[in-house]
């Protein structure tokens, strides 16, 4: 198969970015869309030319790294993955595939592809933690957790942090990453005892940090390579009432 | 006060205020309505002129009417305030963004259906509050006015299309107060799209129905 | 020089304890004075910098990741293991400990191991105090699974996805300690290099790889957390960024590189694919509780699985072992594999795989229960192969997965550089010739939290630091070195890409020094690897800037240092004239096709040391003693 694509190139956060097309060819279907870059960078690295930048690791949809709005959609076309897990067998060789970076005030572009999204870190950062050091805790089935509570702390805590449903949210909130670990948190006895001062803190975090609020779209669950649902987000707002009431 | 200044600060205190404002706006809709099916009797309007005399004139109601305003404002400058912040939150937009995949327009037109319900709201309070307010004399019946202004076909549209503006921010804006209150259980969402129907279908075809009404019988 | 393991005297269930006991402390009020460089922010880094700054320290965490959660240790898939006999089935330490040395085929320190299986329990209930959300019975308690290697059900998960869940609880720790300013945290930063100052390790250079500049950290003690080197293979379970470097750079510093052939390759990985593929991808080995691994008894066989009756089918880990069956350790299960694939069962297009079939399963429990228990890893698999493996039977093939080589270090985790210490996959030291499945995630976070933290304080308290600072010539000298390295490979500008020479240089690997390696084979890939290499500094291109960010400078580097240690690893494999776990040399196997050990000759680590550019590097010998856990031949009939 053979593409055309078009690809956002920037040389820097400071540099004005466009536009620039590609063309891919001789790509099998049953290549990931990371390798048809690969080979792209391949031909670009072998002329000479600065290879398109972009960010990647395990490919296996864990590691939450990659992530690219790719004809319009945040990690392309498929559902419940993330870009290193959609396969060339989803694109048609008709139509040119757009390759644009996550886009946000709060998601700088550093290079190319590239975004810088260490606000996520700083949101978790703000208390998206149990506080206990090393060593003297109880024995782990000292607190019983019911399966079912167990397993929804587990849906929420599956969030991988790309950042798929800020680049999604026409709002560019990150209303469902927030909401993964607070919900995540709010479930399980062992994050009680914080419950109010880490949803405060990780809310004002999320704004001081530029992402916009929810506006209930519902698109980040739409794009959410985890397919982590925004009931974890109605659990933030009410969790976040709570807080403010007391 | 203290409380609502918390609120108030944060992205997620000023969508409570959205709702919770928006909730009560929509119970405004319903009083609003009831009393307009008044229009249906065939007297000649005098059930609507009486009820638009007590409207004008009980204490209670002139009360209520300062608290709806406020929770208008409240509900507009908030909404005004998230719009910019949201908007301010993607400096760069997307070369080609495919929202349709991921989401309902009505969801991401809220400030453009509001905005125009705002402007017809205007609109509306000109012709019927103000009139009735503040040139009483001139037009001693509320029946009539309406009537007069239902005449108009250019404004009969207007005001259905406003309406129906009004439905589709409904339909998102409903539903959503109640994510927002963080009551998203599977249980209850069964009752809230039911009463959701109530509020974006219902009560905008009741209040479609008078133009249609006045058009068909002038 | 000779080898310090500093293992401590005594019975060895009380070695640690009393090894503790006679550690240096550090007054709470002095450990602020110091200053403790974490490289890497996987389960051993971040677990070491979140416990180290709890304790008081000044730590500097950097890593090359844009964040401390991206580390690959988020991939590990099935769980870990703790003998807390939760499952009433005969569990303790002494039996972890048993089948991990067992499990390692007698190429492990005993002394370690059963610590490691002693501080596994803590390790269980630090991660559940910490919010992770482990699987749960019905009544609330805690879910255990079976897993390669062991008769008992010990291991404790998190649906797919343990290693993400435990990562995550780490990283949050850390998340907390970087809150608190006690950690200073530098994303995007990859170290090339160690500095060292009279001797001890004093901080690090690193590339800061937006800008490309060079920056220098100083500290008093430097841990290298940085995962394994399975990229040397280029096709590999690994994440594409997983590299040798920083532990390559600290080995032309000084430090011993410990059993550098043992490398573990997995047997429940997709098959490759195309030409084209850039890694390789695992599913997790507790596929194997239920699924039936089988190829068809005659060689050839083409037909549709689907077509091919019970009896002409060829359960052979079955077959062959009878005890463990499917369950059998990775390194036997994978070699089986070969083993049928060489011998024409192999399945699929490539004839490089062989079926693991739930068809019994499902009959047995449902669809659902299996889809409960692995839907993930059957999506992933659907995703990857277009293909429903609720239907046919998934195919699989070995891959290359973990290294159990690494930096040696002794008793307390530091390496031969005073001041340098060495955890999780980096290092060479619990897992022997072969690792257990859900042993690594156990072994990152035991270094992590409840080693390392004792152990630096020891070198602490009884070092004295002479004040140094970034101007310090060994800095500078570090400095000029790395800016030199990436010069001379932009300059080559030569006609081929980092990437082509990386996939040559895993064919080789692969072949020669893969999952069976011979004499002949060995000795050609020591001919062949420094070909590549002078070729590679000859006709390398790399384009671009290093100013810059620059992915074709990142991975020029790296793929240097793999062609260097590629070199040591094959060195390292034919010099071990025997076959222990992972290292399979096919001169030395017993008639039935197991791995033949000589302990008589090689019950030893060897440990390589670098002895300048160009010079073959000296090998040195710990010797391997055991006391409590006899070898034997393993078996798992």
């Amino acid at each position: 198969m053979n593409f055309t694509l078009k690809v956002w190139r920037q040389t820097s956060s400071a540099a004005q970015g466009k536009m620039v097309e590609y063309t891919a060819s001789n790509i099998s279907p049953d290549m990931s869309f990371l390798e048809m870059i690969d080979l792209v960078n391949l031909d670009l690295a072998r002329n000479g030319h600065d290879t398109i930048a972009f960010d990647h690791d395990c490919r296996e949809g864990i590691c939450g790294t990659c992530g690219m709005y790719i004809n319009g959609r945040a990690h392309g076309p498929a559902r419940g993955v993330a870009t290193c897990q959609l396969y060339m067998r989803s694109f048609k060789e008709s139509e040119p595939i757009t390759i644009e970076p996550w886009r946000a005030k709060a998601f700088p572009v550093i290079k190319d592809l590239v975004v810088d999204r260490s606000g996520l870190d700083r949101i978790i950062q703000a208390g998206g933690y149990v506080t206990v050091d090393t060593g003297g805790v109880p024995d782990g089935n000292v607190i019983p957790i019911p399966k079912v509570v167990a397993d929804e702390a587990f849906d929420a805590a599956a969030c991988i942090g790309c950042g798929a449903c800020v680049a999604a949210c026409k709002n560019s909130s990150a209303m469902l990453f927030l909401s993964a670990k607070v919900s995540q948190l709010a479930l399980l006895p062992q994050g009680k005892p914080e419950r109010e001062a880490r949803v405060l803190g990780m809310v004002a975090q999320m704004d001081a940090e530029g992402f916009g609020g929810c506006s209930n779209t519902l698109a980040c669950e739409a794009e959410c390579p985890k397919e982590i649902s925004v009931t974890h987000i109605a659990r933030l707002n009410r969790e976040f009432l709570a807080a403010s009431v007391k | 006060m203290g409380l609502f200044a918390t609120l108030y600060h944060s992205s997620v205190g000023k969508k409570f205020v959205m709702g919770l404002t928006g909730l009560f706006l929509c119970s405004f809709l319903v009083v609003h309505l009831s009393g307009n099916f008044l229009l249906f009797k065939h007297d000649g309007g005098a059930a609507f002129d009486a009820y638009g005399m007590f409207m004008s004139t009980n204490l209670f109601i002139r009360t209520m009417e300062i608290v709806l305003f406020a929770g208008f404002i409240l509900h507009l400058v908030t909404g005004t305030i998230t719009w910019l912040t949201n908007r301010g939150a993607r400096p760069e937009k997307y070369v080609r963004n495919d929202v349709s995949e991921n989401s309902t327009w009505m969801s991401r037109t809220m400030f453009l259906t509001g905005s125009i319900v705002f402007i017809f709201l205007v609109v509306h309070l000109r012709t019927f509050w103000v009139a009735s307010r503040f040139y009483a004399a001139e037009n001693p019946s509320m029946y009539q006015l309406v009537r007069a202004a239902f005449s108009d076909p250019v404004y009969c549209a207007f005001y259905i299309v406003a309406i129906a503006l009004l439905a589709f921010h409904l339909r998102h804006g409903f539903q959503s107060a109640f994510q927002t209150f963080g009551i998203k259980k599977q249980k209850y969402a069964p009752l809230i799209h039911l009463a959701g129907m109530v509020f974006w279908l219902l009560i905008p075809l009741g209040f479609i129905s008078m133009p249609v009404y006045f058009l068909i019988n002038p | 020089m000779t080898l310090q393991s500093k293992i401590p005297a005594g019975p060895v269930q009380e070695k640690w304890d009393n090894h503790r006991f006679g550690l240096k402390l550090v007054n709470p009020a002095n450990k602020r004075k110091y200053h403790v460089i974490v490289v890497g922010t996987g389960l051993a880094g971040a677990s070491a910098a979140a416990s180290l700054a709890e304790l008081g320290y000044n730590v500097t965490s950097i890593c090359y990741h844009e964040s401390p959660r991206r580390a690959h240790s988020i991939a590990a898939q099935g769980g870990i293991n703790a003998p807390k006999n939760y499952k009433n089935d005969g569990d303790s330490i002494w039996r972890l400990f048993y089948d991990t040395v067992k499990g390692g085929d007698y190429r492990a320190r005993e002394a370690n191991v059963y610590r490691l299986a002693q501080v596994s329990g803590s390790i269980i209930d630090q991660c559940v105090a910490q919010g992770v959300p482990f699987a749960r019975e019905y009544g609330g308690l805690l879910d255990n699974r079976s897993f390669g290697g062991a008769q008992v059900s010990r291991t404790f998960y998190a649906r797919g996805q343990t290693g993400q869940q435990l990562l995550l609880g780490a990283y949050q720790a850390l998340s907390k300690e970087i809150d608190g300013k006690k950690v200073k945290f530098y994303p995007r930063r990859e170290m090339v290099d160690l500095v060292l100052v009279d001797g001890h390790a004093r901080g690090i250079v690193a590339r800061n790889l937006i800008t490309g500049a060079l920056e220098t950290y100083v500290a008093d003690a430097v841990i290298l957390a940085t995962g394994g080197y399975g990229n040397v293979f280029y096709l590999s379970t690994n994440a594409k960024q997983c590299n040798a470097t920083a532990i390559w750079r600290a080995y032309k510093r000084g430090a011993f590189f410990g059993n550098p052939c043992f490398t573990q390759i997995h047997p429940t990985c997709i098959p490759v694919s195309s030409e084209h593929q850039s890694k390789l991808t695992l599913m997790s080995e507790s596929l194997r509780n239920d699924g039936r691994i089988w190829v068809p008894k005659k060689a050839g066989d083409k037909r549709n699985p689907r077509e091919i009756p019970e009896d002409e089918r060829d359960y052979y880990l079955e077959r062959l072992y009878p005890s463990f069956g499917n369950l059998v350790p990775r390194d036997v299960a994978s070699r089986r594999a070969k083993e049928m694939c060489d011998k024409g069962h192999g399945v699929g297009s490539t004839g490089l795989a062989v079926y693991l079939d739930f068809s019994d399963t499902i009959k047995r429990n449902g669809k659902e229960w299996v889809k409960q228990q692995y839907g993930n890893l059957f999506d992933m698999y659907h995703e990857i192969t277009a293909e429903n493996a609720y239907e046919v039977p998934m195919r699989i093939y070995p891959a290359v997965h973990y290294t159990m080589g690494g930096l040696w270090v002794d008793y307390n985790l530091m390496s031969t550089i005073p001041g340098t210490y060495v955890l999780g996959e980096a290092n060479f030291s619990d897992h022997g010739a072969n690792r257990l499945g859900a042993s690594a995630l156990m072994q990152g976070l035991a270094d992590g939290y409840f080693i390392i933290p004792y152990t630096v304080g020891d070198y602490l308290a009884t070092t004295s630091f002479p004040p140094v600072t970034p101007d310090h010539p060994a800095f500078k000298e570090a400095l000029a070195g790395a800016a030199d390295l990436t010069k001379r490979l932009l300059a080559v500008n030569g006609k081929q890409t980092v990437d082509e020479f990386h996939k040559r240089l895993g064919k080789i690997m692969w072949e020669f020094c893969g999952m069976g390696r011979t004499a002949a084979g060995l000795t050609k890939a020591l001919t062949l690897i420094p070909e590549l290499r002078s070729e590679f500094w000859k006709d390398v291109r790399v384009p671009g800037s290093a100013e810059d960010f620059n992915a074709e400078v990142e991975k020029a580097g790296r793929v240097a240092d793999f062609m260097e240690l590629a070199e040591l690893m094959v060195r390292d494999a034919l010099q071990r004239e025997e076959s222990c776990g992972g290292h399979f040399r096919e001169e030395y196997q017993t008639p039935e096709g197991e791995a033949k050990r000589n302990d008589e000759k090689f019950s030893y680590v060897s440990a390589w040391e670098f002895k300048g550019q160009g010079a073959p590097p000296e090998l040195h010998k710990e010797p391997l003693a055991f006391e409590d856990v006899k070898p034997s031949q393993r078996s798992y009939k």
